[in-house]
């Protein structure tokens, strides 16, 4: 499908549609509802230098329009993810980006040195927004200059594109935004979770046993839309949105908001088959809306019109 | 094969207080292969709680392609699905999880069922297929009082069949545990679903000396394996890294395989 073929730096994408990273693990258990290939591309699972079990139970609790998780980067750490995982994903032909998280500088830059040799990692997804870990990810994702010196270290090792997974947790997103640009980013990804939490009505205590955790689905759609709005407007990076995605409509938003590409997360969740079914509705829906091109969409909610050299295929 | 389809509510019925039986045909039934599975509902509809509720399978008739559950109407997802009636459709994902391993009871084998509260309906397809198959069966069902009690008539015609209720209100007081023991209950091969500390006490009195399979509830997210929101440790290493997923390892582990 010509009309859905987008380049961004390190990749080449047959439609614009990804699942998010957390939400798809690393595709087995998806590969036997649907097949892989039709995919523009797989943000895989947050991997660690070391393997991480994660937070007790329960990781979930559900809220209006969305859900709270803090599964805390279960991962079966960076040898076993290049070995088993990569390995095996390598019968797709879909580009995958790995999801590089840690607790310190140097895990970070382990990990993205090597996961970056993957053949068939093609960009990295660099994870500074977990709120669910006690040490590292949301530190990095929330004080500019760390932010940016993270993006400059890591870009020194990484051998593909890297992209920033940006927190909705900070005052000022855009500025977090220029900090990463200045630091070498090559993309954006937004917004990873919002903090938040759910008390039971009859022990009047948290549900989740990490107490607080990272909102996702439909409730947080508003704030990625308004976000990416405004931060793509003030960098030239080109922008992956997610954040509540569950149609080929709400792909259509975040692209006028200004992403170059989209990820669906918690509507996995809620049906497994979701990322195929938006595949198929978008040319339909594009051609309804009058569009040739995907392309043609991104920042067309900006106030002055500009269309993005690096986007069409 | 995990599908995901629009089943048509074919009965619905209060049997117990808060306690519904869902029938529902489609043709995933055809991929209902073993009792102790379990469906992953969306409630509802569009307007309805945003994840699906997973919930366990009672009885499967592939002759009819239908298949029951028997739920608690407690929050708001299931008391959605509780005023759903004939001729509606819900949007069913499964058969989810692997489940009870009617081939591990032995020719000579005596099986006990144990189930508590609103894990007792796995046991009833469980029992059925045991019982066609020659065995002799006891249950041993627990429920927190008289009105919370379902399903004894069914279960009765099955085999023997004995009710505990916390508060002494019918059938024996107290756990199941003491049934077990009060009864003299014997058995070769134990098969379980209830609350984790019931399981828990099972474990610890027959794990050891008996064959027993425990099957456990969590809360999930996708009910496929890919969230990681039901892990459980495993018991060779249980404070490590390896784990095991409620949802696709499970429900039902062997017991020691876990830690509870």
């Amino acid at each position: 499908m010509k009309s859905l073929e987008i380049s961004l730096p390190g990749l080449f994408l047959k439609n614009p549609i990804m699942p998010a990273s957390g939400c798809f693990g690393f595709g087995r258990e998806y590969s036997g509802l649907y097949d892989l290939n039709q995919l523009g591309a797989i943000m895989i699972k947050a991997t660690t230098l070391e393997p991480r079990f994660g937070n007790p139970t329960p990781r979930v609790a559900e809220t209006t329009a969305g859900m709270l998780n803090a599964i805390g980067l279960q991962n079966p750490g960076l040898d076993r993810v290049l070995n088993e995982e990569l390995t095996w994903l390598e019968q797709f032909d879909v580009p995958i980006i790995a999801n590089v998280a840690g607790s310190l500088e140097e895990d970070y830059v382990e990990v993205a040195k090597e996961i970056s040799k993957a053949k068939n990692v093609h960009a990295l997804e660099l994870n500074i927004s977990c709120p669910n870990v006690k040490t590292g990810g949301i530190a990095f994702g929330t004080i500019p200059e760390v932010a940016k010196n993270l993006t400059k270290k890591v870009k020194e090792v990484s051998e593909v594109p890297v992209y920033v997974k940006l927190s909705p947790n900070v005052t000022n997103i855009v500025e977090m935004a220029k900090a990463v640009e200045d630091g070498g980013a090559d993309g954006l990804t937004m917004i990873n979770t919002l903090l938040g939490m759910r008390l039971d009505l009859k022990t009047a205590q948290p549900i989740l046993a990490n107490k607080s955790g990272g909102l996702s689905g439909p409730a947080i759609k508003p704030v990625a839309i308004r976000m990416i709005h405004d931060v793509s407007q003030h960098v030239s990076l080109p922008i992956i949105g997610m954040g509540g995605v569950q149609s080929a409509e709400d792909v259509m938003e975040y692209f006028y908001a200004g992403a170059s590409a989209v990820a669906v997360g918690t509507a996995n969740f809620v049906d497994p088959f979701v990322c195929p079914k938006i595949i198929e509705e978008l040319p339909v829906l594009l051609q309804e809306l009058g569009f040739d091109h995907i392309s043609e969409c991104t920042g067309r909610s900006w106030g002055k019109h500009e269309k993005l050299a690096y986007h069409r295929a | 094969m995990i599908k995901q389809e629009l089943c048509t509510v074919v009965s619905q019925s209060q049997i117990a207080k808060d306690i519904y039986e869902l029938t529902l045909s489609g043709e995933l039934v055809r991929e209902m292969n073993e009792p102790g599975q379990f469906v992953h509902l969306k409630t509802g509809g569009e307007f309805g709680p945003l994840l699906r509720r997973p919930i366990s399978i009672s009885s499967i008739s592939k002759d009819t392609s239908e298949f029951t559950m028997i739920y608690r109407a407690e929050g708001k997802g299931t008391k959605l699905l509780s005023e759903s009636s004939s001729g509606d459709f819900v949007d069913v994902l499964g058969p989810l999880g692997n489940g009870f391993p009617v081939e591990a009871s032995e020719q000579g084998d005596t099986v006990l069922l144990v189930g508590g509260g609103i894990g007792v309906p796995p046991l009833y397809e469980l029992s059925k297929r045991l019982t066609a198959a020659g065995f002799t069966v006891t249950h041993i069902l627990g429920f927190q009082n008289k009105e919370a009690v379902f399903y004894e008539e069914y279960f009765n015609s099955l085999g023997e069949t004995y009710i505990a209720t916390a508060d002494g209100s019918y059938g024996t007081a107290g756990f199941v545990t003491d049934v077990i023991a009060n009864e003299g209950v014997k058995f070769d091969i134990l098969y379980a679903c209830g609350p984790t500390p019931m399981l828990r006490a099972l474990e610890t009195s027959y794990g050891k000396n008996k064959k027993v399979y425990l099957s456990l509830e969590e809360r999930m997210g996708c009910g496929i394996g890919a969230c990681f929101a039901c892990v459980c440790h495993t018991a060779d290493d249980p404070t490590g890294y390896t784990y095991k997923k409620v949802c696709s390892d499970g429900p039902v582990f062997k017991a020691g395989e876990v830690v509870l």
